[in-house]
């Protein structure tokens, strides 16, 4: 059982080391950049920097995420292999503004 | 104060409906509501515990911490539904003959019980947390003043109780004789439901592979943000674009449940 614990958490960290890394950055509750071009049919490692004081959700339906990041801090979010397309997220605490668009290509 | 309102609104709404539903599935054991009013209770305290301890928990796992605490929260709660299932398949005999009365014995009732309970607690930790954080974050810097915020968040969270109080109270109006019947196949979906959202988590947190991801999507018919659609995504598991390893974990725990349910049902007395 711990061997097996040990491999599921071996087998993401040899992942990461070939997984392409991407930024985002949350300030005044708008995510910059809005628009994200990303390889497709390759898993991605977005890293999202929330610079606002308060928390946010990253949600995205189409991109079956949902991660809350409190202010100040960062967040790891692997998402991918995409088929090429526009997959829409949104900060859910501020959805009015926080608003973008990965795009796979 | 609207925009605070609808987001308390969504968060509540899946733990009121998977209230309503407990609720329903569990009457005529004695003790049930303090057992819910319990679970509750706790559920509160506990995510306002989580909402404190946010940025712990976010760091935890190499930054995973976030999507493993949900999947062990909806782990235990697809476990508990499951449990009551198959406590429920046992005791169908009782049920049949008066759906008033499952249970006479007391003890054996607070053994059925306890599985509400942490359902329950489970349902409100999960989205209380969010809830708590999100208003929290308002009132510190969200460019609202206090008392919006509290109204929306009252607002919200009146709005999501009474749609689980209004999903209860239907599902009372069904005639005695399929009630239990129609509360236990919710009960078994909503189970089914959960270990697909709990296989969502274990998948971004890079732990299991998507499969395929998504193996269908239905969106255009039927949108996850629709009122139906998230209606159907917290009862049956609806989701328009599932992927394979979600599918997986849904039909597994439905399969596991009924088998489950099978093999203790008591044996019909022959006439």
């Amino acid at each position: 059982m711990r061997k097996l614990l040990f491999l599921c958490l071996l087998v993401p960290a040899m992942a990461i080391a070939q997984t392409p890394e991407f930024k985002l950055t949350i300030k005044d509750h708008k995510f910059s950049p809005a628009e994200l071009k990303v390889p497709a049919n390759k898993k991605v490692k977005l890293i999202v920097a929330n610079e606002d004081p308060t928390p946010e959700e990253f949600e995205s339906h189409a991109l079956h995420r949902e991660k809350v990041i409190p202010g100040g801090t960062q967040a790891t979010i692997f998402i991918g292999p995409l088929r090429p397309g526009r997959y829409p997220f949104e900060g859910e605490f501020n959805s009015a503004t926080a608003k973008g668009v990965v795009i796979a290509e | 104060m609207l925009g605070v309102a609808i987001i308390v609104f969504r968060e509540v709404l899946e733990a009121a409906l998977i209230i309503g539903v407990v609720a329903a599935a569990s009457r005529g054991i004695p003790g049930r509501a303090s057992a819910l009013g319990t679970g509750v209770g706790a559920g509160i305290a506990g995510a306002v515990l989580v909402a404190v301890f946010a940025g712990s928990i976010s760091q935890a796992a190499r930054g995973m911490g976030q999507e493993i605490f949900n999947a062990i929260v909806l782990g235990l709660a697809v476990l508990m539904l499951a449990w009551h299932c198959i406590w429920m398949a046992q005791h169908g005999a009782a049920m049949a003959a008066d759906a008033k009365r499952v249970t006479q014995d007391v003890r054996q009732g607070a053994r059925g019980l306890s599985a509400i309970v942490l359902v329950a607690a489970l349902a409100v930790l999960r989205e209380g947390a969010e809830t708590v954080l999100f208003l929290h974050g308002m009132a510190a810097g969200g460019g609202l003043n206090a008392l919006s915020v509290v109204a929306g968040g009252a607002l919200g969270l009146l709005g999501g109780g009474a749609v689980g109080i209004a999903l209860y109270a239907g599902l009372l109006r069904i005639p005695v004789r399929y009630f239990f019947s129609v509360t236990g196949v919710l009960v078994l979906l909503l189970a089914a439901g959960l270990a697909g959202q709990m296989a969502r988590y274990l998948v971004q947190a890079d732990l299991l592979p998507s499969l395929r991801d998504p193996i269908w999507d239905t969106s255009w018919l039927l949108g996850a943000q629709s009122p139906i659609g998230s209606f159907l995504q917290v009862l049956v598991g609806y989701d328009p674009r599932p992927s394979a390893m979600q599918m997986l974990f849904y039909v597994v725990t439905l399969v596991l449940i009924l088998v489950g349910e099978r093999l203790v049902r008591p044996v019909p007395l022959k006439a």
